[in-house]
Protein backbone atom coordinates (compact mmCIF):
# COMPACT_ATOMS: atom_id res chain seq x y z
CA UNK A 1 0.00 0.00 0.00
CA UNK A 2 2.71 2.42 0.97
CA UNK A 3 4.64 1.70 -2.20
CA UNK A 4 1.59 2.25 -4.34
CA UNK A 5 0.85 5.45 -2.47
CA UNK A 6 4.33 6.76 -2.94
CA UNK A 7 4.15 6.04 -6.68
CA UNK A 8 0.84 7.90 -6.97
CA UNK A 9 2.29 10.71 -4.91
CA UNK A 10 5.37 10.88 -7.07
CA UNK A 11 3.27 10.94 -10.22
CA UNK A 12 1.18 13.73 -8.83
CA UNK A 13 4.21 15.83 -7.91
CA UNK A 14 5.63 15.18 -11.37
CA UNK A 15 2.39 16.23 -13.05
CA UNK A 16 2.13 19.48 -11.11
CA UNK A 17 5.78 20.33 -11.68
CA UNK A 18 5.36 19.60 -15.38
CA UNK A 19 2.30 21.90 -15.62
CA UNK A 20 4.14 24.67 -13.87
CA UNK A 21 7.16 24.18 -16.11
CA UNK A 22 4.93 24.20 -19.20
CA UNK A 23 3.62 27.65 -18.35
CA UNK A 24 7.11 29.04 -17.89
CA UNK A 25 8.23 27.36 -21.10
CA UNK A 26 5.35 28.91 -23.06
CA UNK A 27 6.28 32.37 -21.82
CA UNK A 28 9.94 31.88 -22.61
CA UNK A 29 9.26 30.52 -26.10
CA UNK A 30 6.86 33.39 -26.74
CA UNK A 31 9.42 35.98 -25.68
CA UNK A 32 12.27 34.34 -27.59
CA UNK A 33 10.25 34.12 -30.80
CA UNK A 34 9.04 37.71 -30.53
CA UNK A 35 12.39 39.21 -29.61
CA UNK A 36 14.20 37.14 -32.24
CA UNK A 37 11.81 38.24 -34.94
CA UNK A 38 11.70 41.87 -33.91
CA UNK A 39 15.17 42.77 -32.69
CA UNK A 40 16.54 43.46 -36.17
CA UNK A 41 13.86 46.05 -36.81
CA UNK A 42 13.58 47.51 -33.33
CA UNK A 43 15.46 50.77 -33.00
CA UNK A 44 15.02 54.31 -31.75
CA UNK A 45 14.00 55.31 -35.24
CA UNK A 46 11.39 52.55 -35.36
CA UNK A 47 9.79 54.08 -32.27
CA UNK A 48 9.90 57.67 -33.46
CA UNK A 49 9.27 57.51 -37.23
CA UNK A 50 6.11 57.32 -39.30
CA UNK A 51 5.40 54.26 -41.48
CA UNK A 52 6.71 54.55 -45.05
CA UNK A 53 6.25 52.90 -48.41
CA UNK A 54 2.67 51.77 -47.84
CA UNK A 55 3.69 50.66 -44.33
CA UNK A 56 6.31 48.25 -45.68
CA UNK A 57 9.04 50.24 -43.98
CA UNK A 58 9.54 52.94 -41.38
CA UNK A 59 8.40 53.20 -37.78
CA UNK A 60 5.27 52.97 -35.69
CA UNK A 61 5.28 56.29 -33.84
CA UNK A 62 1.64 57.18 -34.70
CA UNK A 63 0.48 53.81 -33.34
CA UNK A 64 2.34 54.34 -30.04
CA UNK A 65 1.04 57.90 -29.80
CA UNK A 66 -2.52 56.79 -30.55
CA UNK A 67 -2.39 53.98 -28.01
CA UNK A 68 -1.10 56.26 -25.27
CA UNK A 69 -3.69 58.90 -26.07
CA UNK A 70 -6.43 56.25 -26.11
CA UNK A 71 -5.61 54.94 -22.64
CA UNK A 72 -5.22 58.45 -21.24
CA UNK A 73 -8.65 59.61 -22.37
CA UNK A 74 -10.06 56.25 -21.33
CA UNK A 75 -8.63 56.64 -17.81
CA UNK A 76 -9.95 60.18 -17.48
CA UNK A 77 -13.40 58.75 -18.15
CA UNK A 78 -13.24 55.37 -16.42
CA UNK A 79 -11.36 56.13 -13.19
CA UNK A 80 -13.54 58.91 -11.73
CA UNK A 81 -16.72 57.19 -12.87
CA UNK A 82 -15.62 53.82 -11.51
CA UNK A 83 -14.43 55.34 -8.24
CA UNK A 84 -17.71 57.16 -7.69
CA UNK A 85 -19.64 53.96 -8.40
CA UNK A 86 -17.45 52.05 -5.93
CA UNK A 87 -18.02 54.74 -3.29
CA UNK A 88 -21.75 54.51 -3.80
CA UNK A 89 -21.72 50.72 -3.54
CA UNK A 90 -19.59 50.55 -0.41
CA UNK A 91 -20.57 53.68 1.50
CA UNK A 92 -24.08 54.69 0.59
CA UNK A 93 -26.05 51.75 -0.82
CA UNK A 94 -27.38 49.18 1.58
CA UNK A 95 -25.72 45.86 0.88
CA UNK A 96 -29.03 44.13 0.19
CA UNK A 97 -30.91 46.96 -1.48
CA UNK A 98 -32.32 46.30 -4.94
CA UNK A 99 -30.28 49.21 -6.28
CA UNK A 100 -26.94 47.85 -5.04
CA UNK A 101 -27.70 44.33 -6.18
CA UNK A 102 -28.73 45.57 -9.61
CA UNK A 103 -25.50 47.56 -9.96
CA UNK A 104 -23.40 44.62 -8.85
CA UNK A 105 -25.18 42.34 -11.29
CA UNK A 106 -24.60 44.88 -14.07
CA UNK A 107 -20.90 45.20 -13.22
CA UNK A 108 -20.45 41.42 -13.21
CA UNK A 109 -22.28 41.09 -16.50
CA UNK A 110 -20.28 43.92 -18.05
CA UNK A 111 -17.09 42.10 -17.14
CA UNK A 112 -18.12 38.98 -19.07
CA UNK A 113 -19.41 40.65 -22.22
CA UNK A 114 -17.15 39.81 -25.20
CA UNK A 115 -15.12 42.84 -26.20
CA UNK A 116 -16.41 42.92 -29.77
CA UNK A 117 -19.88 43.59 -28.34
CA UNK A 118 -18.48 46.72 -26.72
CA UNK A 119 -17.21 47.76 -30.13
CA UNK A 120 -20.66 47.31 -31.64
CA UNK A 121 -22.24 49.13 -28.73
CA UNK A 122 -19.81 52.01 -29.16
CA UNK A 123 -20.68 52.20 -32.84
CA UNK A 124 -24.41 52.12 -32.18
CA UNK A 125 -24.55 54.29 -29.08
CA UNK A 126 -21.67 56.76 -29.19
CA UNK A 127 -21.29 57.24 -32.95
CA UNK A 128 -24.77 56.68 -34.36
CA UNK A 129 -26.79 57.99 -31.44
CA UNK A 130 -24.73 60.51 -29.45
CA UNK A 131 -22.39 61.64 -32.25
CA UNK A 132 -25.01 61.97 -34.96
CA UNK A 133 -27.30 63.61 -32.43
CA UNK A 134 -24.61 66.17 -31.60
CA UNK A 135 -24.06 66.86 -35.29
CA UNK A 136 -27.78 67.38 -35.86
CA UNK A 137 -28.22 69.66 -32.86
CA UNK A 138 -25.03 71.73 -32.91
CA UNK A 139 -23.73 71.55 -36.48
CA UNK A 140 -26.96 71.43 -38.45
CA UNK A 141 -26.34 67.93 -39.69
CA UNK A 142 -22.77 68.50 -40.82
CA UNK A 143 -20.73 65.35 -40.24
CA UNK A 144 -18.17 65.72 -37.45
CA UNK A 145 -18.95 63.62 -34.38
CA UNK A 146 -21.13 61.02 -36.06
CA UNK A 147 -18.14 59.01 -37.26
CA UNK A 148 -15.37 56.98 -35.62
CA UNK A 149 -12.87 59.04 -33.61
CA UNK A 150 -10.57 58.79 -30.63
CA UNK A 151 -13.15 60.13 -28.18
CA UNK A 152 -15.73 57.46 -28.97
CA UNK A 153 -13.08 54.75 -29.04
CA UNK A 154 -11.76 55.86 -25.64
CA UNK A 155 -15.23 55.98 -24.12
CA UNK A 156 -16.01 52.54 -25.50
CA UNK A 157 -12.78 51.25 -23.99
CA UNK A 158 -13.67 52.98 -20.73
CA UNK A 159 -16.90 50.97 -20.56
CA UNK A 160 -14.93 47.79 -21.08
CA UNK A 161 -12.47 48.57 -18.29
CA UNK A 162 -15.02 50.02 -15.88
CA UNK A 163 -15.60 46.73 -14.01
CA UNK A 164 -11.86 46.42 -13.36
CA UNK A 165 -11.77 49.89 -11.82
CA UNK A 166 -14.95 49.40 -9.78
CA UNK A 167 -13.86 46.07 -8.35
CA UNK A 168 -10.36 47.18 -7.31
CA UNK A 169 -11.54 50.46 -5.80
CA UNK A 170 -14.31 48.66 -3.92
CA UNK A 171 -11.81 46.20 -2.49
CA UNK A 172 -9.51 49.03 -1.46
CA UNK A 173 -12.33 50.97 0.22
CA UNK A 174 -13.32 47.90 2.21
CA UNK A 175 -9.80 47.64 3.62
CA UNK A 176 -10.10 51.05 5.33
CA UNK A 177 -10.81 50.06 8.95
CA UNK A 178 -14.18 50.87 10.47
CA UNK A 179 -12.34 52.36 13.47
CA UNK A 180 -10.93 55.14 11.29
CA UNK A 181 -14.33 56.03 9.89
CA UNK A 182 -15.74 56.07 13.42
CA UNK A 183 -12.89 58.27 14.63
CA UNK A 184 -13.60 60.75 11.88
CA UNK A 185 -17.36 60.76 12.47
CA UNK A 186 -16.86 61.09 16.22
CA UNK A 187 -14.85 64.25 15.58
CA UNK A 188 -17.88 65.76 13.92
CA UNK A 189 -17.03 65.02 10.31
CA UNK A 190 -19.89 64.39 7.93
CA UNK A 191 -20.05 61.20 5.95
CA UNK A 192 -18.78 62.94 2.84
CA UNK A 193 -15.89 64.58 4.71
CA UNK A 194 -14.98 61.16 6.08
CA UNK A 195 -14.99 59.66 2.61
CA UNK A 196 -12.98 62.52 1.16
CA UNK A 197 -10.37 62.81 3.91
CA UNK A 198 -10.07 59.27 5.27
CA UNK A 199 -11.59 56.65 2.99
CA UNK A 200 -10.32 57.86 -0.38
CA UNK A 201 -6.74 58.60 0.75
CA UNK A 202 -6.73 55.18 2.39
CA UNK A 203 -7.76 53.65 -0.93
CA UNK A 204 -5.17 55.45 -3.07
CA UNK A 205 -3.16 52.37 -3.86
CA UNK A 206 -6.33 50.49 -4.82
CA UNK A 207 -7.43 53.28 -7.13
CA UNK A 208 -3.94 53.33 -8.62
CA UNK A 209 -3.96 49.57 -9.12
CA UNK A 210 -7.38 49.72 -10.73
CA UNK A 211 -6.21 52.44 -13.08
CA UNK A 212 -3.09 50.60 -14.15
CA UNK A 213 -4.93 47.32 -14.62
CA UNK A 214 -7.51 49.13 -16.71
CA UNK A 215 -4.80 50.87 -18.72
CA UNK A 216 -2.89 47.71 -19.50
CA UNK A 217 -6.13 46.01 -20.50
CA UNK A 218 -7.09 49.01 -22.63
CA UNK A 219 -3.68 49.13 -24.29
CA UNK A 220 -4.02 45.55 -25.47
CA UNK A 221 -7.65 45.31 -26.56
CA UNK A 222 -8.44 45.81 -30.24
CA UNK A 223 -12.01 44.69 -30.75
CA UNK A 224 -13.70 47.68 -29.03
CA UNK A 225 -11.89 50.21 -31.22
CA UNK A 226 -12.32 48.40 -34.55
CA UNK A 227 -15.51 50.25 -35.43
CA UNK A 228 -15.16 53.21 -33.15
CA UNK A 229 -11.99 55.04 -34.10
CA UNK A 230 -8.88 53.04 -35.02
CA UNK A 231 -7.48 53.84 -38.45
CA UNK A 232 -5.55 51.71 -40.91
CA UNK A 233 -3.06 54.44 -41.71
CA UNK A 234 -2.87 58.16 -40.96
CA UNK A 235 -0.28 60.57 -42.27
CA UNK A 236 -0.74 62.92 -39.30
CA UNK A 237 -1.18 62.52 -35.59
CA UNK A 238 -4.64 63.10 -34.09
CA UNK A 239 -4.95 66.68 -32.87
CA UNK A 240 -8.59 66.78 -31.86
CA UNK A 241 -11.01 64.46 -30.10
CA UNK A 242 -12.85 64.09 -33.40
CA UNK A 243 -9.78 62.67 -35.19
CA UNK A 244 -9.14 59.01 -35.82
CA UNK A 245 -5.97 57.39 -34.52
CA UNK A 246 -3.59 54.50 -35.05
CA UNK A 247 -3.15 51.81 -32.43
CA UNK A 248 -0.49 49.21 -31.69
CA UNK A 249 -2.76 46.19 -31.41
CA UNK A 250 -4.73 47.16 -34.48
CA UNK A 251 -1.48 47.85 -36.32
CA UNK A 252 -0.30 44.29 -35.69
CA UNK A 253 -3.63 42.98 -36.92
CA UNK A 254 -3.60 44.90 -40.18
CA UNK A 255 0.07 44.25 -40.83
CA UNK A 256 -0.61 40.55 -40.49
CA UNK A 257 -3.80 40.42 -42.56
CA UNK A 258 -4.19 43.48 -44.77
CA UNK A 259 -0.63 44.28 -45.79
CA UNK A 260 0.37 44.13 -49.46
CA UNK A 261 3.13 41.69 -48.58
CA UNK A 262 2.64 39.98 -45.27
CA UNK A 263 5.96 38.14 -45.31
CA UNK A 264 7.93 41.29 -45.95
CA UNK A 265 6.31 43.10 -43.00
CA UNK A 266 6.89 40.19 -40.61
CA UNK A 267 9.82 41.92 -38.83
CA UNK A 268 7.65 45.02 -38.33
CA UNK A 269 4.91 42.87 -36.83
CA UNK A 270 7.34 41.27 -34.41
CA UNK A 271 8.89 44.58 -33.44
CA UNK A 272 5.44 46.14 -32.92
CA UNK A 273 4.46 43.21 -30.71
CA UNK A 274 7.65 43.78 -28.75
CA UNK A 275 6.75 47.42 -28.24
CA UNK A 276 3.24 46.55 -27.10
CA UNK A 277 4.61 44.01 -24.64
CA UNK A 278 7.17 46.46 -23.30
CA UNK A 279 4.54 49.13 -22.92
CA UNK A 280 2.26 46.93 -20.81
CA UNK A 281 5.25 45.63 -18.87
CA UNK A 282 6.40 49.17 -18.09
CA UNK A 283 2.88 50.14 -17.03
CA UNK A 284 2.67 47.22 -14.63
CA UNK A 285 6.12 47.97 -13.29
CA UNK A 286 5.10 51.58 -12.63
CA UNK A 287 2.03 50.31 -10.84
CA UNK A 288 4.10 48.07 -8.61
CA UNK A 289 6.53 50.89 -7.78
CA UNK A 290 3.79 53.41 -7.01
CA UNK A 291 1.97 50.91 -4.82
CA UNK A 292 5.01 49.96 -2.79
CA UNK A 293 5.84 53.65 -2.28
CA UNK A 294 2.33 54.39 -1.10
CA UNK A 295 2.43 51.44 1.26
CA UNK A 296 5.73 52.52 2.73
CA UNK A 297 4.41 56.04 3.16
CA UNK A 298 1.29 54.75 4.89
CA UNK A 299 3.45 52.99 7.49
CA UNK B 1 -24.56 67.55 43.54
CA UNK B 2 -23.33 69.19 40.39
CA UNK B 3 -25.57 70.08 37.52
CA UNK B 4 -26.89 67.31 35.28
CA UNK B 5 -25.22 67.23 31.86
CA UNK B 6 -26.77 64.14 30.29
CA UNK B 7 -30.18 62.72 31.09
CA UNK B 8 -31.63 59.56 29.68
CA UNK B 9 -35.30 58.69 30.02
CA UNK B 10 -36.53 55.12 29.40
CA UNK B 11 -33.88 54.58 26.78
CA UNK B 12 -34.50 51.25 25.06
CA UNK B 13 -32.47 49.89 22.19
CA UNK B 14 -33.04 46.93 19.90
CA UNK B 15 -30.58 45.25 17.55
CA UNK B 16 -33.12 43.78 15.15
CA UNK B 17 -35.33 41.70 17.42
CA UNK B 18 -32.90 41.56 20.31
CA UNK B 19 -33.31 44.04 23.13
CA UNK B 20 -29.87 45.36 24.10
CA UNK B 21 -30.90 48.13 26.47
CA UNK B 22 -34.01 48.03 28.60
CA UNK B 23 -35.49 51.35 29.67
CA UNK B 24 -32.40 53.08 31.03
CA UNK B 25 -33.04 56.22 33.06
CA UNK B 26 -30.10 58.04 34.58
CA UNK B 27 -28.62 61.49 35.21
CA UNK B 28 -24.94 62.07 34.49
CA UNK B 29 -23.51 65.10 36.28
CA UNK B 30 -21.32 67.78 34.79
CA UNK B 31 -17.51 67.77 35.20
CA UNK B 32 -17.33 64.48 36.98
CA UNK B 33 -16.21 61.04 35.91
CA UNK B 34 -18.99 58.51 35.55
CA UNK B 35 -17.91 54.89 35.05
CA UNK B 36 -20.01 52.13 33.46
CA UNK B 37 -19.15 48.64 34.64
CA UNK B 38 -20.64 45.23 34.02
CA UNK B 39 -19.86 41.91 32.34
CA UNK B 40 -19.29 41.66 28.57
CA UNK B 41 -22.48 42.05 26.58
CA UNK B 42 -24.30 43.89 29.38
CA UNK B 43 -24.95 46.87 27.14
CA UNK B 44 -22.57 49.39 28.69
CA UNK B 45 -20.72 50.12 25.44
CA UNK B 46 -23.96 50.20 23.50
CA UNK B 47 -25.34 52.67 26.01
CA UNK B 48 -22.23 54.83 25.74
CA UNK B 49 -22.58 54.90 21.97
CA UNK B 50 -26.17 56.12 22.17
CA UNK B 51 -24.90 59.27 23.90
CA UNK B 52 -23.27 60.61 20.72
CA UNK B 53 -25.40 58.62 18.31
CA UNK B 54 -22.61 56.38 17.07
CA UNK B 55 -25.18 53.59 16.92
CA UNK B 56 -26.74 55.42 13.99
CA UNK B 57 -24.07 53.80 11.84
CA UNK B 58 -25.25 50.29 12.62
CA UNK B 59 -28.15 49.01 10.52
CA UNK B 60 -31.27 47.58 12.20
CA UNK B 61 -30.89 49.57 15.40
CA UNK B 62 -34.13 50.89 16.85
CA UNK B 63 -34.18 53.32 19.76
CA UNK B 64 -37.03 54.56 21.92
CA UNK B 65 -36.94 56.89 24.89
CA UNK B 66 -34.93 60.06 25.24
CA UNK B 67 -31.34 61.20 25.63
CA UNK B 68 -31.05 64.82 26.72
CA UNK B 69 -27.74 66.63 26.53
CA UNK B 70 -28.04 70.08 28.14
CA UNK B 71 -31.81 69.45 28.16
CA UNK B 72 -31.95 68.94 24.37
CA UNK B 73 -33.20 65.61 23.06
CA UNK B 74 -30.40 64.44 20.80
CA UNK B 75 -32.70 62.02 18.96
CA UNK B 76 -34.95 64.86 17.92
CA UNK B 77 -35.21 65.28 14.15
CA UNK B 78 -34.06 68.90 14.44
CA UNK B 79 -30.73 67.91 15.95
CA UNK B 80 -27.66 68.11 13.74
CA UNK B 81 -25.74 64.95 14.56
CA UNK B 82 -22.48 66.50 13.33
CA UNK B 83 -22.74 69.30 15.87
CA UNK B 84 -23.73 66.84 18.56
CA UNK B 85 -20.56 64.80 17.98
CA UNK B 86 -18.43 67.93 18.18
CA UNK B 87 -19.90 68.56 21.58
CA UNK B 88 -19.80 64.93 22.68
CA UNK B 89 -16.37 63.57 21.75
CA UNK B 90 -15.38 59.93 21.86
CA UNK B 91 -12.22 57.94 22.57
CA UNK B 92 -12.30 54.34 21.40
CA UNK B 93 -11.11 51.06 22.85
CA UNK B 94 -8.57 50.47 20.13
CA UNK B 95 -6.50 53.56 19.46
CA UNK B 96 -7.42 54.59 15.95
CA UNK B 97 -5.03 57.20 14.57
CA UNK B 98 -5.46 58.19 10.94
CA UNK B 99 -2.66 57.24 8.57
CA UNK B 100 -1.43 60.83 8.73
CA UNK B 101 1.15 62.79 10.66
CA UNK B 102 0.65 63.52 14.38
CA UNK B 103 -0.02 67.15 13.51
CA UNK B 104 -2.62 66.29 10.87
CA UNK B 105 -4.33 63.84 13.21
CA UNK B 106 -4.89 66.47 15.87
CA UNK B 107 -5.66 69.18 13.32
CA UNK B 108 -8.28 66.97 11.65
CA UNK B 109 -11.23 68.17 13.72
CA UNK B 110 -10.35 71.88 13.56
CA UNK B 111 -9.78 71.57 9.82
CA UNK B 112 -13.22 70.11 9.14
CA UNK B 113 -14.58 72.97 11.20
CA UNK B 114 -13.06 75.31 8.66
CA UNK B 115 -9.91 76.41 10.49
CA UNK B 116 -7.14 76.54 7.90
CA UNK B 117 -4.84 79.24 9.20
CA UNK B 118 -1.52 77.59 9.90
CA UNK B 119 -0.68 79.56 13.07
CA UNK B 120 -4.11 78.93 14.54
CA UNK B 121 -3.86 75.22 13.83
CA UNK B 122 -0.38 75.05 15.36
CA UNK B 123 -1.73 76.69 18.48
CA UNK B 124 -4.65 74.25 18.77
CA UNK B 125 -2.42 71.23 18.15
CA UNK B 126 0.05 72.35 20.81
CA UNK B 127 -2.59 73.08 23.45
CA UNK B 128 -4.43 69.83 22.78
CA UNK B 129 -1.29 67.72 22.94
CA UNK B 130 -0.29 69.49 26.16
CA UNK B 131 -3.68 68.82 27.71
CA UNK B 132 -3.29 65.15 26.81
CA UNK B 133 0.17 65.01 28.46
CA UNK B 134 1.93 63.97 25.30
CA UNK B 135 3.38 67.23 23.98
CA UNK B 136 6.83 66.69 25.44
CA UNK B 137 7.08 63.25 23.83
CA UNK B 138 6.09 64.30 20.33
CA UNK B 139 6.87 67.99 19.95
CA UNK B 140 9.99 67.28 17.86
CA UNK B 141 8.28 64.90 15.48
CA UNK B 142 4.87 66.35 14.79
CA UNK B 143 5.28 65.62 11.11
CA UNK B 144 6.04 61.95 11.62
CA UNK B 145 3.32 59.39 11.05
CA UNK B 146 1.09 58.80 14.06
CA UNK B 147 1.20 55.09 13.26
CA UNK B 148 4.80 55.01 14.51
CA UNK B 149 3.80 55.95 18.08
CA UNK B 150 3.48 53.32 20.79
CA UNK B 151 0.01 52.10 21.76
CA UNK B 152 -0.17 54.30 24.84
CA UNK B 153 1.07 57.34 22.96
CA UNK B 154 -1.42 56.69 20.18
CA UNK B 155 -4.23 56.59 22.69
CA UNK B 156 -3.18 59.86 24.32
CA UNK B 157 -2.83 61.40 20.87
CA UNK B 158 -6.37 60.24 20.10
CA UNK B 159 -7.49 61.97 23.29
CA UNK B 160 -5.67 65.13 22.15
CA UNK B 161 -7.43 64.80 18.80
CA UNK B 162 -10.77 64.68 20.59
CA UNK B 163 -9.84 67.68 22.77
CA UNK B 164 -8.92 69.73 19.69
CA UNK B 165 -12.61 69.90 18.74
CA UNK B 166 -13.34 71.47 22.16
CA UNK B 167 -16.04 69.06 23.27
CA UNK B 168 -17.92 69.43 26.54
CA UNK B 169 -18.35 65.72 27.11
CA UNK B 170 -15.82 62.97 26.45
CA UNK B 171 -17.02 59.39 26.10
CA UNK B 172 -14.32 56.77 26.63
CA UNK B 173 -14.93 53.20 25.58
CA UNK B 174 -12.43 51.09 27.55
CA UNK B 175 -9.64 53.50 26.63
CA UNK B 176 -6.91 51.60 28.48
CA UNK B 177 -7.92 47.99 27.92
CA UNK B 178 -5.24 47.40 25.30
CA UNK B 179 -2.46 49.20 27.17
CA UNK B 180 0.30 48.20 29.56
CA UNK B 181 0.11 49.28 33.25
CA UNK B 182 2.36 52.34 32.82
CA UNK B 183 0.40 53.67 29.86
CA UNK B 184 -2.80 52.89 31.75
CA UNK B 185 -1.59 54.92 34.72
CA UNK B 186 -0.87 57.84 32.40
CA UNK B 187 -4.35 57.68 30.94
CA UNK B 188 -5.91 57.56 34.42
CA UNK B 189 -3.86 60.54 35.52
CA UNK B 190 -5.03 62.31 32.42
CA UNK B 191 -8.68 61.53 33.15
CA UNK B 192 -8.22 62.99 36.60
CA UNK B 193 -6.90 66.20 35.10
CA UNK B 194 -9.52 66.40 32.37
CA UNK B 195 -12.51 66.19 34.66
CA UNK B 196 -11.79 69.72 35.83
CA UNK B 197 -13.01 70.98 32.47
CA UNK B 198 -14.95 68.12 30.89
CA UNK B 199 -17.76 65.75 31.71
CA UNK B 200 -16.32 62.27 31.32
CA UNK B 201 -18.13 58.99 30.84
CA UNK B 202 -15.94 55.91 30.81
CA UNK B 203 -16.71 52.28 30.10
CA UNK B 204 -14.31 49.90 31.76
CA UNK B 205 -13.81 46.22 32.38
CA UNK B 206 -11.31 46.95 35.08
CA UNK B 207 -13.04 47.48 38.41
CA UNK B 208 -9.99 48.89 40.16
CA UNK B 209 -9.85 51.43 37.39
CA UNK B 210 -13.47 52.40 37.91
CA UNK B 211 -12.82 52.68 41.64
CA UNK B 212 -9.73 54.82 41.08
CA UNK B 213 -10.88 57.30 38.47
CA UNK B 214 -14.62 57.72 38.82
CA UNK B 215 -16.89 59.77 41.03
CA UNK B 216 -19.99 57.82 40.09
CA UNK B 217 -20.41 54.25 38.98
CA UNK B 218 -23.23 52.58 37.08
CA UNK B 219 -23.55 48.80 37.05
CA UNK B 220 -25.18 47.25 34.00
CA UNK B 221 -26.39 43.71 33.64
CA UNK B 222 -28.20 42.13 30.69
CA UNK B 223 -29.16 45.47 29.21
CA UNK B 224 -30.49 46.90 32.44
CA UNK B 225 -29.12 49.53 34.76
CA UNK B 226 -28.95 47.66 38.04
CA UNK B 227 -27.46 50.29 40.27
CA UNK B 228 -26.08 53.81 39.94
CA UNK B 229 -24.51 55.93 42.65
CA UNK B 230 -21.38 57.33 44.23
CA UNK B 231 -18.40 55.15 43.40
CA UNK B 232 -17.44 54.87 47.04
CA UNK B 233 -20.85 53.55 47.96
CA UNK B 234 -21.12 51.15 45.02
CA UNK B 235 -17.78 49.61 45.88
CA UNK B 236 -18.34 49.38 49.63
CA UNK B 237 -22.01 49.08 50.43
CA UNK B 238 -24.01 48.50 47.27
CA UNK B 239 -27.78 48.27 47.62
CA UNK B 240 -28.27 45.42 45.20
CA UNK B 241 -27.04 41.91 45.71
CA UNK B 242 -26.16 41.58 42.03
CA UNK B 243 -23.82 44.56 42.21
CA UNK B 244 -22.08 43.20 45.23
CA UNK B 245 -21.61 39.80 43.62
CA UNK B 246 -20.11 41.35 40.52
CA UNK B 247 -17.80 43.67 42.41
CA UNK B 248 -16.53 40.96 44.67
CA UNK B 249 -15.84 38.85 41.58
CA UNK B 250 -18.40 36.16 42.22
CA UNK B 251 -19.50 36.34 38.58
CA UNK B 252 -18.59 38.29 35.49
Amino acid sequence: MSKQKSITGGLFIGATAFSAFLIIAVIIILLVVIINGGKGTFSWEFLTAFPEDGMMKGGIFPAIYGTVLLVLIMSVAAVPFGTITAIYLTEYAHEKSIMAQTIRFAVRTLATVPSIIFGLFGLGFFIKFVGTGMDDVFLGGQLKWGQPNILWASLTMALLTLPVVIVSVEEAIRTVPREMREASLALGATKWETIKRIVLPGSRSGIMTGTILAVSRGAGEVAPILFTGAAYYLATLPTSLSDQFMNLGYHIYIMATQSANVDQTLPIQFATTMVLLMLTFLLNLTAVIIRSRLRRKAK
Amino acid sequence: MKEVKIKTRNLTLFYGEKMALNSITMDIPEKEVTAFIGPSGCGKSTFLRTLNRMNDLIPNVRITGEVLVDSLNIYDKQIDVVNLRKKVGMVFQKSNPFAKSIFENVAYGPRINGINQKSKLEEIVETSLKKAFIWEEVKDRLNNSAMALSGGQQQRMCIARTLAVEPEIILMDEPASALDPISTAKIEELIFELKKSYTIVIVTHNMQQAARVSDLTAFFYLGELIEFGKTKKIFTTPDKKHTEEYITGRFG
